[in-house]
């Protein structure tokens, strides 16, 4: 039955089921209204997901604890409670204190915002960059994709994590050179992505007709690729941004970050704490560890459900 | 098969070309003078001009370029700044990776069967409870930070169970099994953090070769399950978790840094802490290097071991052009 063409007379609102279901099998469709079609499909089968509504939940919990810590803690990441030092969980201190008597969960709360700074930031940068080299150097190919290629390769064979103690140790430890290290080092990854993307879609019809009627390269590129490769680049975008979360958790672990020692962050608070595990405090790190752990898999259950989604 | 193998070494050595450039232009491109950087803020005038002789660092950058390349083929980086003060870097860096090749051989021999078996039960047994159980907790713990791990198995494992240890390197003269105790924490963190990614590689690959025509065809021919896997299907299904066995490797063997802290394991990446600690630059270079290099030579490996199973996978580099 075509919809359009419906001898009742009765033209299936777009946007009910009976549509969505009936207009991919329409010969000669308008091509960009089964686009936002699929796109909504896709939308709706992601909001049921539930792994996303866990992964955005948890993710959402922790943004709003960096915007607004207030909000779920009413003592400050460095005051000192009157509970004492190296105090067990307890009615009075959810989370236990720390070795010098801080609140710990006071800096899980607070030890949100420097990573939730970083790894958008760092992740967004290399999106950017990530892509634009990608989709030029797939559209375009030639030696200068050839010579990319290579560095893109080279690049990628060493792990982030020493590249950016290398790059954090030569340039200083202040939080743009973090963010921009990290974002650098992201872009081969992504750029190898959506190279492969955009070679693909070159060889399709819609490419080369747009090169026929003498449209250019940029147009190409930003206009008629792009918006094909919009659902790859949201995938990669939460990919790249747990990554993120992951690397700078490191790097703050390791004591590469511009974060003086009292601040609240988690990877710090784990480094300075991990040791006295032995002695039976294991308050002030396993909690901070586990704010990590729970951030990372929430981003990646988001990316999980998006992939899942854009495939199905 | 050889044109094959030789145009992969050709590029193995452009990727060897770009990377020293890269190590090369780092503290050249930073801003303030690289003697500084490299040898700490608090360093005297004296220092600052011995650390400039020494890496050449007021050469050209292709004069400081050919050092490293030097360097790179005579296996000389000089002497270690402070790390060990006057013994040669490569020494440090010998002891350093005999350790983590200790430690990655180990977590290979756990974690490749291991992975394997988890990535072949859960396609086998895919859309099942088995199958979601294996993806998703692999999923889950291959997200964590590798220190996270380690964090938690020290409060879960090594606090309440004497069997387990909290230091990873047993002490001197220990027994290979004693050896083996230490590194038993170490390694299952590496399991926790590899499992899932190997297993998902291995699950995705069977899933492809069991829906395979020649897969039913053996099947309908009347062959268990067993022959059909090992007569017809591990070679195409196990050929992507050769590849990222090959890329991880490298990551293996560097990229375990905060691991090794958290353990007090003396590897590579470990080294290159105390190097950075130290303002130890040498140190630092050469150990980032090495890493590089057997990432290298691993995905080489991989790659020719790839070509080897599949005569494809040579067409796609080399012997079709």
């Amino acid at each position: 039955m075509n919809p359009i063409y419906d001898p009742e007379g009765e033209l299936t609102p777009i946007g009910s089921p009976e549509a969505e279901a009936d207009i991919p099998e329409v010969e000669g469709a308008p091509a960009a209204a089964t686009r936002s079609q699929v796109r909504r499909e896709q939308r709706r089968v992601l909001f049921r997901s539930p792994g996303f509504v866990i992964g955005v939940g948890v993710v959402g919990f922790w943004v709003l604890a960096a915007i607004v810590p207030s909000l779920f803690s009413s003592i400050g990441p460095k005051e000192f409670s009157d509970a004492g030092a190296r105090v067990s969980p307890s009615a009075d201190a959810w989370f236990g204190t720390d070795s010098v008597g801080r609140d710990v969960y006071a800096r899980v709360i607070y030890g949100a915002r420097p990573i939730l700074i970083v790894a958008p930031l760092a992740t967004g940068i290399a999106i950017i960059a990530g892509t634009l080299l990608g989709l030029l150097m797939g559209f375009y190919r030639g030696w200068v994709d050839e010579v990319f290629s290579r560095i893109v390769e080279a690049i990628l064979s060493i792990p982030v994590i020493l590249m950016a103690i290398l790059v954090v140790f030569t340039f200083g430890r202040s939080q743009p050179v973090i963010i921009g290290t990290i974002a650098v080092l992201f872009v081969p990854a992504i750029t190898r992505t959506i190279r492969s993307a955009a070679i693909s879609e070159s060889d399709l019809d819609y490419v080369t007709s747009a090169k026929m009627r003498g449209e250019s390269g940029l147009f190409i590129v930003s206009r008629e690729i792009l918006p094909n490769v919009t659902g790859l680049v949201v995938v990669e975008l939460t990919v790249r941004l747990g990554y993120a979360v992951f690397t700078y958790a490191t790097l703050a672990f390791l004591g590469f970050v511009a974060a003086d020692l009292t601040d609240a962050d988690w990877g710090i608070d784990v480094s300075l704490n991990y040791t006295q595990i032995i002695r039976d405090v294991w308050w002030p790190s396993i909690f901070p560890a586990l704010a990590i752990a729970t951030l990372v898999i929430g981003v990646n259950l988001i990316t999980d459900s998006i992939d899942k989604a854009l495939k199905s | 098969m050889l044109r094959f193998i030789l145009r992969r070494l050709f590029l193995a050595l452009i990727t060897l070309a770009i990377i020293l450039v890269i190590i090369t232009l780092i503290p050249n491109i930073a801003p303030g003078d690289p003697a500084r950087k490299i040898a700490g803020g608090t360093a005297s005038p004296e220092r600052l001009i011995e650390v400039n002789e020494s890496l050449g660092l007021q050469d050209p950058v292709s004069a400081q370029l050919a050092n490293l390349a030097t360097s790179v083929f005579t296996l000389d980086f000089g002497e270690s700044f402070s790390v060990a003060k006057g013994e040669p870097v490569m020494s440090l860096v010998w002891s350093a990776l005999s350790n983590s090749a200790k430690l990655v051989g180990f977590s290979l021999l756990v974690m490749v069967p291991l992975s394997i078996l988890g990535g072949l039960v859960a396609a086998y047994k895919k859309d099942t409870w088995i199958d979601r159980t294996i993806v998703n907790t692999g999923l889950a713990f291959s997200a964590i930070p590798d220190f996270v791990a380690g964090v938690f198995l020290l409060a879960f494992l090594a606090v309440p169970f004497e069997f387990f240890k909290v230091q990873a390197s047993a002490p001197p003269g220990s027994s290979a099994l004693v050896q083996a105790q230490h590194l038993l924490l170490p390694v299952v963190a590496v399991l926790m953090v590899y499992f899932g990614y190997i297993a998902r590689v291995t699950r995705a690959g069977t899933i492809t070769a069991l829906d395979s025509d020649y897969a039913r065809t053996a099947f309908m021919r009347g062959l268990s399950t067993r022959e059909v896997f090992r007569k017809h299907i591990a070679r195409n299904a196990l050929q992507p978790t050769v590849a990222v066995l090959g890329t991880q490797l490298g990551y293996l063997f560097g990229g375990m840094v905060a691991l090794e802290i958290v353990f007090g394991y003396q590897g590579i990446g470990n080294l290159i802490i105390r190097a950075v600690d130290r303002a130890d630059y040498p140190v630092l270079r050469a150990g980032v290097l090495t890493v590089a290099i057997i990432y290298m030579i691993a995905t080489l490996a991989a790659d020719l071991l790839v070509a080897y199973m599949n005569p494809r996978a040579r067409a796609n580099l080399g012997e079709a052009s």
